[in-house]
């Protein structure tokens, strides 16, 4: 069963990665696009800590660009292998498409999920580690050796939260009509996620941490590297991200449950 | 086309604007919602300036700059690119040049009809920031206010022609969405989105005011919070329509050429 999943994965990743070769002009805008988008993330940083001239809410230069960096990473991971399938989806709902993906003899949710990667996003996978590096190069010192095994295992928590937050949004699909906009709604969203959390405070920090947990997304493995992460902190975010899973699965096996063709 | 059949049917499709957009409310709401930038540079910058002021600017400064950036982004949106990329592509287009209206004042007019219910929401908002901050979050004086609403005009006008012009351009090359990204892109670091035009280096500021982006947000923002005297309002009100009449011709031009190559394929 797994096999038969993973060779699955396999071929539509070469199918997505020939997709990809074949348009090569596309290929090479595409990756200028994708470094002029990574410097204009980084703009915002350089203004902030200029005009404030000092740290912010505890978190120097240095410290709040390797955040950046794994919301680069994670932008990539999203961009590449989590939105362009999913956007899929919004179309397939609309255009009653979804029908043949659901006749198919395996899970729909895998196979929406994994329908189209970008490859080229792998840039930011490349920025991300240009990032880190300048980070620690500011910073004076190296990562610590096992914050830097407990932000591995965060990458993975992550992009599962990512992924099951991104399965909700679909999910609304089923419900509101016109949803062109939700998928600019979530990568606006995910914004916010530049930002060490300690910035957000009142409200903000409560949606941030415990309904969109955009926090423990860059934050925590940014804290892992400079190895002052708390140890119950890595439970609860294990602990959140698949429970986050559990619910979007859950839901999204009610909204196939309850659809009924476009034209039907 | 005479202009006065034009002008006959406008009221009309202003009216089919506003019952598109209470038809797709949830959509609306959607968009309202992922529009909250704002109240996350607000966060971030009361955050910075809770110790210090940074410039002229305190914590309550950026309050009402960031509520009045929201304000005016809802009221100077426009899509047309996107709905001209997808439009092409599907090759739909073609039915609203049948229409005896130009598909550009329909374009115009269904953008301005969403203009009702996006005051419902922003009002509010205006109305917390007067209640909360004091009347320095709307123009003090009569120039303020006449001044306040020309750039409002022109800040949306800049935003529907730029849309306009790349939007035609997917009649060249088949898809100018990622050119449309770029150009967001740009819109969101040097239009004033994300921070006041002001915080930025001095060499960078005096590069912006030459830019279109600042005209589109950060003008009518920093008129609405009262930033400027008469005299520098009016020279800055000055480019942006320049920049209003630049790209009126070009997106005009273009998209002339461009109807020219439409061939409808798909459709």
């Amino acid at each position: 069963m797994l096999r038969r999943y993973l060779r699955l994965m396999g071929v539509r990743l070469r199918a997505s990665s020939l997709l990809a070769m074949q348009y090569r002009a596309d290929f090479i805008v595409d990756g200028i696009i994708s470094v002029f988008w990574m410097i204009t993330a980084l703009v915002p940083l350089f203004v902030v800590f200029q005009n404030a001239g000092r740290d912010i809410e505890g978190w120097s230069f240095g410290e709040s660009l390797l955040v950046i960096g794994w919301f680069t990473l994670l932008q990539g991971v999203l961009e590449g292998a989590i939105n362009p399938s999913l956007t899929g989806v919004v179309e397939h709902i609309r255009k009653g498409t979804l029908d043949f993906v659901l006749l198919k003899p395996a899970d729909a949710q895998f196979l929406v999920s994994t329908e189209r990667f970008l490859p080229w996003r792998a840039t930011n996978a490349v920025a991300a580690l240009a990032i880190f590096g300048y980070a620690f190069h500011l910073l004076g010192r190296g990562p610590s050796l096992v914050g830097l095994g407990i932000s591995f295992v965060l990458l993975g928590t992550s992009v599962l939260l990512l992924y099951s937050l991104w399965i909700l949004t679909v999910c609304a699909a089923f419900y509101v009509v016109k949803v062109d906009n939700l998928g600019y709604f979530f990568t606006s969203l995910f914004d916010a996620a530049r930002w060490p959390a300690p910035v957000f405070r009142g409200a903000l920090s409560f949606v941030f941490t415990f309904i969109i947990p955009l926090g423990v997304m860059t934050t925590f493995p940014a804290e892992a590297m400079l190895g002052r992460l708390p140890w119950s902190s890595l439970g609860w975010a294990i602990l959140g991200s698949c429970l986050f899973a559990f619910v979007s699965r859950r839901l999204w096996k009610r909204a196939i449950g309850r659809y009924t063709s476009a034209s039907s | 086309m005479s202009a006065r059949s034009t002008l006959r049917a406008l009221p009309t499709l202003l009216r089919v604007g506003t019952s598109e957009a209470v038809a797709y409310r949830a959509e609306m709401v959607v968009w309202f919602l992922s529009t909250t930038m704002p109240f996350i540079s607000m966060a971030l910058w009361t955050a910075v300036a809770r110790y210090s002021p940074v410039g002229r600017y305190d914590s309550q400064d950026f309050v009402r700059y960031f509520l009045a950036t929201f304000s005016v982004r809802q009221i100077t949106g426009s899509w047309v690119a996107w709905q001209m990329n997808y439009e092409v592509r599907q090759g739909t287009l073609a039915m609203r040049l049948l229409r005896p209206i130009s598909p550009l004042w329909s374009y115009a007019a269904e953008n301005l009809g969403y203009m009702p219910l996006r005051l419902v929401m922003v009002l509010p908002i205006v109305l917390f920031s007067v209640v909360q901050l004091g009347a320095g979050s709307l123009p003090r004086t009569a120039w303020g206010w006449l001044f306040f609403f020309l750039a409002l005009l022109g800040g949306w006008l800049i935003t529907f022609l730029a849309n306009v012009a790349i939007g035609t351009l997917s009649l060249y090359i088949e898809s100018s969405s990622r050119l449309m990204d770029v150009w967001f892109a740009l819109f969101l670091v040097c239009s004033g989105y994300l921070y006041p035009v002001e915080l930025f280096p001095p060499a960078l500021k005096g590069l912006l005011d030459w830019l279109p982006f600042r005209y589109q947000i950060g003008l009518p923002v920093e008129l609405m919070t009262n930033a400027h005297g008469l005299g520098e309002a009016l020279s800055l009100l000055a480019r942006q329509w320049a920049w209003v009449s630049v790209l009126l011709v070009v997106s005009l031009l273009s998209w002339k050429r461009g109807l020219k190559r439409f061939a409808a394929y798909g459709g």
